[in-house]
């Protein structure tokens, strides 16, 4: 008797147009088009393989995130398990079908794109979360027996990604889901038992850590034990990002990435190049852009009805915050080097298509926000 | 109405829950700002410094390649100083501006201001440009009186291959270019590759540039922010390629150039007994200095358009029909088989009667005719017919295994160069697998006298007579120093050995592999034999190299000439029996000639082949005969050299 009826919304396609989020698409392309700048100046300015492999990509995963932006979030809600499931699935094709590079299994090829579930498990995971917590009533959620549920939904793909070996996509996912969870209203003493059972544990977590992700770890309190070896790439990225100034050197001047001393600049370390390039200045812009990105998608949350679309947007701006603060954090030297790419930036499909079906989602959320979905 | 309000407060909850996670965020990037605040404005100072200090370049110096040097230890091949022309490219603020001064001051044309940009289109930012590999004294004095206009510039002293003998040994040497993309796969010079560095490209310095080509050395600078070089930090010094020693006599070597200047030919004269090859000539020869810097066009279409063919090595990539020099090996196969006695007459009676088989006319070179010839007599004339019919007794197949047993049908220096033939000994077998045909009694017949399918090259014809001249015994033929033979133990070993004892096991004849320094013969008296046969042929009247000899023992040789057809003799060429020089250069015989010196206890074989220079006897015996005056006369000098040398090791 009180069920909520799906709110018959006949949007016109100009109701449509008119309540998508410009703001939201012009930050997009911001970044996108940084990123494009950024790339061609790892390849020394020169307009070559990654460059053109990127633009590619930004043009054919942005055009896919328009035409998915009108698909109805009530079919987002729908398929949110499947969604998860078949992100569980290709986590469990790479274990078995796999193809490896420098030591670990991440990737599926699919011959146009060497796909990585994990990416697309971040998302995977926010949204099966969010459709998990829409039906749950308040008074429910602090009873175990919804908890525990989550808790091995998230346990299962983070334990497959840290097998691959993959600890920073591992770590992002648990964040997002446990965000989600915090704003589904989980009482705060459950948090902060399991952070102080997390501090406890640290010693026996770092004895099973694999021995490159230990010495990550040890390099990263102390960068000099190892300046050539594991401590290189922190303590590169740092003179470079030092050296940019407020300034910065000057786009394709980069010396410390010209030269070559910058390992994987094209992805993991591009806000490192772009910090050298453009110093401060352009370092807090691209800061300010995230943050720009990271308030339109809370703001759609904001004005959605459904509690679908405010937990998924919510959690996906947590998810997007997370994966700058980390990489950034990283580069600085504020974090071990745990392999995380800065969103849109980096070079690289799977990130980016997860990324931007992240955003059509969020986009969706914004076109149907009046709409209204059955609890059950 | 319950679920309506428990919904509010889920909302609220969400959205409580959300601002404290947003107020989080906000702190963190406020952390991360002040990082970047930290990091970029108040240690900025610090991390420019160590940005400038962290890049320390290197420079690779070039090495310097091995010297090549003969038998007497005369350089062959050194590096010589030339003065060269660098340009530092990142210390050049307009390319061409800087060019266009360069080229008026030394004079480059359009093509080679071309090539310049092309070869800097390939170079890193900060790496050297070669604009000039070799420039005269006066581009070099020119250059350094405008130095201060030219931004960049860097006149350098380095070295280059030079080989002091030129066009003596084109052949032997090789030179050197620069390195192809195919070069740079090879592990050597991958290994110890600098840009600008030359590779061998043919002979010796090709097939061992592993050892000459020496170890790169490392200069490292500490470069500033604009990438300029402040200070020298480090130096690891170039190590030179090694010493590679040839086996050449280079005073034989020139002499043996000498005698074929003008003609197109090989000479080849190798010790019988220790394997040793003095001299390798071929004629004509190019300048290999020429390559060392890119040879110009004009030289370049003057080599490559000479008839003769320059760039071909004669003496191992040329194949010839061995012609009458095979003969020798035909009679002693026949012998070591027992297929004929050598007092077997038989007649030749010149071209009104030839020899026949199957209705196929085969004539003896002599026109009227040899008469009643026995073995000895018909090697010494050279008789046709004798030889037509032992062949027919012999057949192809045991011909062959001895043909191959004495060094013909694969090439003699190994993997050294890359262009030597193995050059062929036909059997029936063979004819079936390549040809895919049965094999004819008339094609065993005129591969009696060295024609048809046999091809050899000068130097298996020169190592074949020298396991015939050393009494039938395998030697191991090689133009570099062997370090691991004992030259007097393997000539102490051949001479006491020559058993005179038939070897009685029963596959001796079959085709088996021989080891080096152990007897290919069968019976010591067929070798003696022919040896002696040989001698006739060149010191006895009616030989047919009588005019060549030596009466003096010391200088007495023993040979076969040879005259090899370049194309099928006619009836009509029958009848009008011209002279060489009335026939077109072109289809005038090959003339050949092969011996061994001194006959009595021999040391030296020798073979002389002369491209469409008619007859043997008159275009190649004369030759060999003034060079083996020239190798015994040295003859003296090598030994003690050569025993000086091993007694040091």
């Amino acid at each position: 008797m009180l069920r909520e009826r799906i709110q018959s919304s006949n949007y016109s396609f100009i109701d449509k147009l008119r309540s998508i989020d410009y703001l939201l698409i012009l930050l997009i392309i911001a970044i996108g088009s940084i990123s494009v700048f950024a790339i061609y100046s790892t390849e020394g300015g020169k307009f070559s393989f990654y460059t053109k492999n990127h633009i590619i990509r930004l043009s054919v995963f942005f055009s896919l995130f328009l035409v998915l932006s009108f698909v109805r979030v009530s079919t987002w809600y729908k398929n949110a398990y499947l969604f998860y499931i078949v992100g569980l699935v290709l986590l469990i094709t790479v274990l078995f079908f796999g193809i490896s590079a420098s030591g670990a299994t991440r990737w599926i090829n699919l011959y146009f794109l060497n796909l990585q579930p994990s990416e697309l498990m971040k998302i995977a995971v926010i949204i099966c979360f969010a459709r998990y917590y829409h039906r749950i009533q308040s008074s429910d959620i602090q009873s175990y027996k919804f908890l525990i549920q989550p808790i091995i939904l998230l346990i299962i793909p983070c334990y497959l990604v840290i097998q691959q070996p993959d600890l920073g996509t591992s770590i992002l996912i648990a964040g997002s889901g446990i965000a989600i969870i915090w704003l589904a209203g989980l009482n705060i003493k459950y948090f902060v038992y399991s952070g102080l059972l997390l501090l406890v544990s640290l010693p026996f977590v770092i004895s099973v850590l694999k021995p490159y992700q230990k010495s990550r770890i040890l390099t990263f309190f102390n960068p000099d034990r190892d300046p050539l070896g594991a401590g290189y790439q922190i303590i590169q990225s740092k003179i470079a990002i030092g050296s940019g100034g407020f300034f910065g050197k000057g786009y394709l001047k980069g010396t410390q990435s010209y030269l070559e001393f910058l390992p994987e600049k094209h992805t993991d370390f591009i806000f490192t190049l772009f910090s050298e390039e453009f110093g401060f200045l352009g370092s807090i812009i691209l800061l300010l852009l995230y943050i720009l990105l990271i308030y339109r998608i809370i703001n759609v949350g904001l004005v959605s009805r459904s509690f679908f679309a405010k937990l998924y947007c919510f959690g996906f701006a947590t998810a997007i915050f997370l994966y700058v603060f980390v990489n950034i954090a990283m580069v600085l030297g504020m974090l071990p080097i745990v392999g995380a790419p800065l969103p849109i930036m980096s070079y690289g499909g799977s990130s980016l298509l997860s990324i931007m079906l992240g955003l059509s989602i969020v986009m969706s959320c914004k076109i149907y926000n009046q709409e209204q979905i059955s609890v059950y | 109405m319950l679920n309506r309000g428990r919904n509010i407060e889920k909302g609220r909850v969400i959205t409580r829950r959300m601002f404290i996670l947003a107020a989080a965020k906000i702190l963190l990037f406020a952390g991360i700002s002040s990082r970047l605040y930290n990091l970029q404005i108040s240690d900025r100072e610090k991390y420019e410094i160590l940005s400038d200090k962290n890049r320390i370049r290197e420079w690779k110096t070039p090495p310097q390649r091995g010297i090549i040097v003969d038998n007497f230890n005369k350089v062959l091949a050194s590096n010589d100083r030339v003065f060269q022309l660098h340009l530092i490219l990142d210390e050049i603020n307009d390319f061409d501006v800087t060019i266009f001064k360069i080229k008026n001051i030394i004079g480059l044309d359009q093509f080679q201001i071309k090539k310049l940009y092309k070869k800097k289109e390939r170079l890193k930012p900060w790496d050297t440009l070669v604009v000039s590999d070799n420039l005269t004294w006066e581009q070099f004095s020119k250059i350094n009186l405008y130095l201060h206009e030219l931004e960049g510039a860097k006149p350098v002293l380095s070295t280059s291959r030079f080989y002091p003998y030129a066009n003596d040994l084109a052949h032997i040497v090789g030179y050197v270019g620069d390195a192809s993309p195919k070069d740079l796969e090879k592990p050597e010079i991958k290994e110890n590759f600098v840009p600008g560095l030359k590779v061998g490209k043919y002979g010796i310095e090709n097939s061992q540039e592993k050892m000459l080509i020496g170890n790169y050395g490392i200069k490292r600078y500490e470069v500033n922010a604009s990438g300029k070089r402040i200070s020298q930090i480090d130096y690891i010094k170039e190590r030179q390629g090694n010493k590679v020693n040839l086996t050449i006599d280079i005073e034989i070597q020139k002499y043996a150039q000498e005698l074929l200047k003008g003609k197109a030919g090989s000479i080849c004269a190798m010790d019988i007994y220790t394997g040793e090859v003095v001299t390798m000539a071929s004629s004509p020869t190019y300048d290999p200095n020429k390559f060392t810097h890119g040879i110009n066009q004009k030289d370049w279409q003057e080599i490559k358009n000479n008839p003769l063919k320059p760039l071909i090595n004669k003496s191992i990539a040329g194949l010839y029909s061995p012609g009458s020099t095979f003969k020798p090996l035909v009679a002693l196969a026949a012998l070591e088989y027992g297929i004929l006695d050598p007092n077997k007459t038989i007649r030749c009676k010149g071209h009104k009667h030839p020899y026949e088989l199957y209705g196929v006319k085969y004539h003896c070179w002599k026109k009227e005719g040899h008469g009643y010839m026995k073995l000895r007599n018909a090697i010494k004339q050279s008789c046709d017919i004798y030889f037509y019919e032992m062949a027919r007794l012999l057949g192809v197949d045991k011909l062959s295994i001895i043909a191959k047993r004495y060094g013909l049908g694969t090439n003699v220096l190994g993997d050294l160069y890359n262009d030597e033939k193995n050059g062929l000994v036909p059997d029936t077998k063979w004819k079936r697998r390549a040809l895919e045909q049965s094999w004819y009694l008339g094609e065993t017949v005129i591969n009696g006298i060295g024609q048809g399918y046999i091809q050899t090259t000068p130097l298996q014809l020169c190592l074949m007579t020298a396991q015939i001249a050393n009494g039938g015994y395998k030697i191991k033929p090689h133009i570099i120093k062997d370090e691991s033979i004992n030259y007097k133990d393997v000539i102490n070993k051949i001479k006491l050995d020559q058993s005179n004892f038939p070897l009685h096991e029963k596959n001796y004849l079959d085709d088996i592999k021989v080891e080096f320094y152990q007897r290919m013969y069968h019976k010591k008296s067929n070798i003696n034999f022919v040896l002696d046969a040989m001698f006739g042929s060149t010191n006895e009247q009616y030989g047919t190299s009588y005019k060549s000899r030596y009466d003096d023992p010391k200088y007495q040789f023993a040979g076969k000439t040879g005259t090899s057809q370049v194309r099928r003799i006619t009836d009509l060429d029958r009848e009008l029996d011209l002279d060489t020089d009335q026939i077109e250069y072109k289809k005038r015989d090959h003339a050949l000639y092969v011996a061994f010196a001194p006959y009595k206890d021999p040391r030296y074989a020798i073979s002389v082949i002369i491209e469409h220079g008619g007859s043997g006897s008159k275009a190649a015996a004369p030759l060999a005969s003034k060079l083996i005056k020239r190798i015994i006369d040295r003859h003296k000098l090598r030994e003690q050299f050569n025993n000086g040398n091993t007694s040091l090791a």
